[in-house]
């Protein structure tokens, strides 16, 4: 096949996602000629998701376009390694994004923090607990960097997305309202908090006569008209829901598209190029220096681009994939636990309470994206995980999402999945009835990993990334703690029923969980042990940055979003101040 | 409601596989005190049109072999597609009934067709070409969402569905002053058809404008 060869660039940026989209706009700044390569199409928020055709459940939460087009690529899954991987062959217990923007797109708005203590786990568990307490199989390990340092980076990433919230911790002073458990802030939300619906203020009524403190979750929704750091302005959430899933028409959720791209594109120093899809990482004959990257645009022809920084930006999947594919770093044995590329791939556990009311008549269909009531009291240091038995914690909140009818229709347990008493449970309880999220951690485990697959294919002939996964006891111990404590709170409300999701004994990709996909591509403080050192640079080659899910050595309870734009701050800074300044391994 | 959906012109359906789904789905969603059924409902006809979409041939799904059947946490692992599993599995489930009943399964007594119904639910139907459940499960996911998406997909025929909910459709502007209100929010719901047939106002941001149920009985 002839390719292409295409004029050098300064930075080559894989993606146009969360981190894609920050770190063009902050190398850019930094007067580098920056390229972004996206393999999805462009689009434009207002023409293509214009109002009212944009509330569509059926055309966007189950088909969009601007999910991954599996027929072209996908990953295989499998729960151990004793069976035989089989492609993801429809999209189900996670959705990654094609297009400009990537998949935060499509995602709800959850912008929390992870807690100073989800940062050095393993150090803290192991000072707390002792090593014993870590089970065997669990290969968690600390991020390399520390809360004092990467904080200023969440702050930057806040006033990129607009967050909107209540501070609980402004540097080590507690304020009411918000979160007393978070780490200390630098300063208060850029925008303000949510206002709490019914459903939230039943939740929060029961949790603070439990001695809880609720607080409304931090959202990337507008909550009022904004003007990010990049002077590009975004609208107010109507409450309209369809979000999750979904693109907003009014601009309010902040990603790529809405918040960074407007005043990316008009500079001259950058260009988009969508439907290019990289295939590999080029590396001169050492392998120790990035030459550029291959990839497949439009036509189908093969396009070389030389460029003298290469980051990766993309999905977990597809960061690790390429690495693999490129022959970069050593890829993960499961059998001898050597090697890192692959390693730690982890999701996020979770579980929901069902509370039916007969009394209460809710609007579930109002709302938005992180809309909700929260608790933090499960998570991180102040639980005493002694007596508990396992690693990890839980966010809880009373989402107001915007209920769809297609997706969200909670009936409580025993009711049939048809016909006439199904039929009449559906009615009564549509509007009758709210749910409590356990937003659970997940740890990483040597038994869990990434590779490439034997078997499979993508469209370009390359061997389709396999996952290896399943949930432990660890996790189900969690869990059922969780729950315990989910119950308590579902009581206090005082309802006329409440039940729970069965506790999965083996991960399914059949039903949606969440995109919280993370590892594969490790960030931390030894090279045995991590794909990128601190500053997200690969160990093996210096001019080459993994940033993204792909970096988080186990996966905390907030949701993986505003780390991962914190991630592509940090990276960024890290660039502009120390590697432009003296080219090579930062470490 | 009136209108059979056997006199709409159907993309992909045969008439006696519109039959057998007309049949099913008022078995899955009965019409009683509550509203219409699915067969009213018009979910024949939206399933048909998903069909002919490229849903109907997994047109998004990744389609290469080889094809064992794996775990049923492996998800969706058929040759299938969609328009075959309607069309074998309608064909294949007919002949059971005509076999086991003397007729097809249109033709049967609704606690027949429960009976049926909750045969192949729970796999105890052994079908020549595909699993009972992979059917099953498929057709009550469409009939859902054809008693539920909007009815601009050819299902959920005045907004059956959203009724019965008590769902209001496409989101008004007044959503964002009701959202921490307590009262019941209760509108008339507006779909994307009625926008495309003018039939509902829009307000210059391009939200609808509803317009509120009074009583406050329901449902």
């Amino acid at each position: 096949m002839t390719t292409i060869k295409m004029k050098p660039v300064d930075a080559v940026v894989v993606g146009s996602g969360v981190v894609g989209s920050i770190m063009s706009m902050e190398l850019a700044n930094a007067g580098l000629q920056v390229l972004c390569l996206e393999r999805g199409r462009m689009l434009d928020q207002q023409t293509d998701f214009a109002k009212p055709f944009v509330y569509d459940e059926l055309k966007f939460d189950r088909h969009s376009d601007v999910f991954q087009n599996l027929s072209r690529e996908t990953v295989t899954v499998r729960n151990n390694v004793s069976q035989t991987a089989l492609p993801l062959r429809e999209l189900g217990s996670f959705k990654p994004g094609e297009a400009v923007g990537g998949a935060a797109l499509h995602w709800g708005g959850n912008a929390r923090r992870f807690l100073p203590h989800d940062f050095e786990l393993y150090s803290r568990t192991v000072e707390h607990y002792g090593k014993s307490f870590i089970p065997k199989d669990m290969t968690i390990q600390d991020w390399g960097v520390t809360w004092d340092e990467i904080e200023p980076y969440y702050d930057q990433f806040e006033q990129i997305y607009g967050v909107g919230g209540k501070a609980g911790n402004i540097q080590g002073q507690i304020m009411p309202g918000g979160n007393p458990y978070e780490g200390p802030r630098s300063r208060e939300y850029p925008n303000p908090p949510t206002r709490a619906t019914p459903q939230g203020e039943t939740f929060a009524r029961a949790a603070r006569e439990l001695g809880y403190s609720p607080f409304q979750g931090p959202t990337a929704n507008q909550t009022q008209d904004y003007i990010n750091l990049y002077k590009v302005q975004m609208l107010q959430c109507q409450s309209g829901g369809f979000c999750s899933s979904h693109v907003c028409a009014q601009g309010a959720k902040a990603n790529g598209v809405s918040a960074i791209f407007p005043a990316l594109l008009k500079r001259e120093n950058f260009e988009l190029r969508p439907r290019s899809n990289v295939i590999r990482v080029n590396t001169d004959s050492t392998g120790k220096q990035a030459t550029g990257v291959t990839y497949m645009d439009a036509r189908g022809r093969q396009v070389e681009q030389p460029a003298s920084i290469v980051v990766l930006a993309s999905y977990c999947f597809n960061n690790t994939r390429l690495l693999l594919l490129s022959g970069i770093g050593t890829p993960y044995d499961p059998v001898t636990g050597r090697g890192v590329v692959g390693r730690n791939y982890s999701y996020q556990a979770g579980g929901r309470v069902h509370v039916f009311f007969d009394d209460r008549e809710f609007n579930p269909f109002i709302g938005g994206g992180q809309v909700n009531t929260s608790i933090d009291e499960l998570n991180g240091d102040l639980i005493d995980r002694a007596n508990l038995g396992f690693v990890g914690g839980f966010y809880v909140d009373t989402p107001s999402a915007g209920a769809l009818p297609i997706k969200s229709k909670s009936v409580p347990h025993g009711t049939p999945r048809w016909g006439a008493q199904w039929k009449k449970a559906v009615a009564h309880n549509y509007r009758r009835s709210l749910g409590m999220h356990l937003h659970g951690s997940c740890m990483s485990y040597r038994q869990h990993f990434l590779d490439l697959d034997p078997t499979y294919k993508d469209a370009h002939g390359l061997p389709l990334l396999r996952m290896t996964f399943d949930w432990n006891e660890n996790e189900r111990r969690m869990l059922k703690w969780g729950y315990e404590k989910g119950i308590e709170i579902a009581k206090a409300m005082k309802p006329s029923s409440y039940d729970t999701r069965a506790i999965p004994v083996k991960y399914s990709v059949v039903p949606y969980q969440s995109t919280h996909n993370i590892g594969g591509a490790v960030m931390g403080a030894d090279p045995s042990t991590s794909v990128v050192n601190r500053y997200l640079q690969s160990w093996d080659v210096p001019n080459l940055f993994v940033v993204g899910g792909s970096a988080f050595p186990q996966n905390p309870a907030q949701g993986p979003t505003a780390t991962i734009g914190m991630l592509a701050c940090w990276a960024a800074d890290g660039i502009k101040e120390t590697y432009l300044k003296k080219p090579g391994s930062m470490m | 409601m009136s209108k059979s959906a056997m006199l709409d012109r159907y993309w992909f359906l045969t008439a006696p596989e519109v039959r057998f789904l007309e049949a099913a789905a008022e078995r899955l969603i009965p019409t009683d005190e509550h509203g219409p059924g699915g067969r009213d409902a018009g979910v024949a006809v939206y399933i048909d049109r998903q069909l002919a979409s490229i849903w109907g041939v997994h047109g998004r799904n990744y389609r290469s072999g080889p094809w064992p059947e794996g775990t049923p946490e492996q998800g969706f692992q058929s040759p299938l597609v969609p328009q075959e599993i309607y069309r074998i599995g309608i064909g294949e489930i007919n002949d059971y009934c005509v076999r086991t009943y003397d007729r097809p399964f249109d033709q049967l007594a609704a606690d027949r067709q429960d009976e049926v119904l909750t045969a192949l639910e729970k796999g105890k139907i052994d079908l020549p070409s595909l699993s009972a459940k992979l059917f099953f499960d498929l057709l009550l996911r469409n009939t859902d969402e054809g008693y539920f998406a909007d009815p601009i997909y050819g299902g959920n025929r005045d907004k059956v569905g959203w009724k019965l909910l008590g769902f209001p459709g496409l989101p008004s502007a007044a959503y964002r002053g009701h959202l921490d209100k307590s009262e019941p929010y209760r509108a008339e719901p507006v779909s994307m058809l009625d926008v495309q047939r003018n039939e509902a106002q829009l307000d210059a941001e391009g939200f609808v404008k509803h317009v509120m149920i009074k009583t406050s009985g329901g449902k």
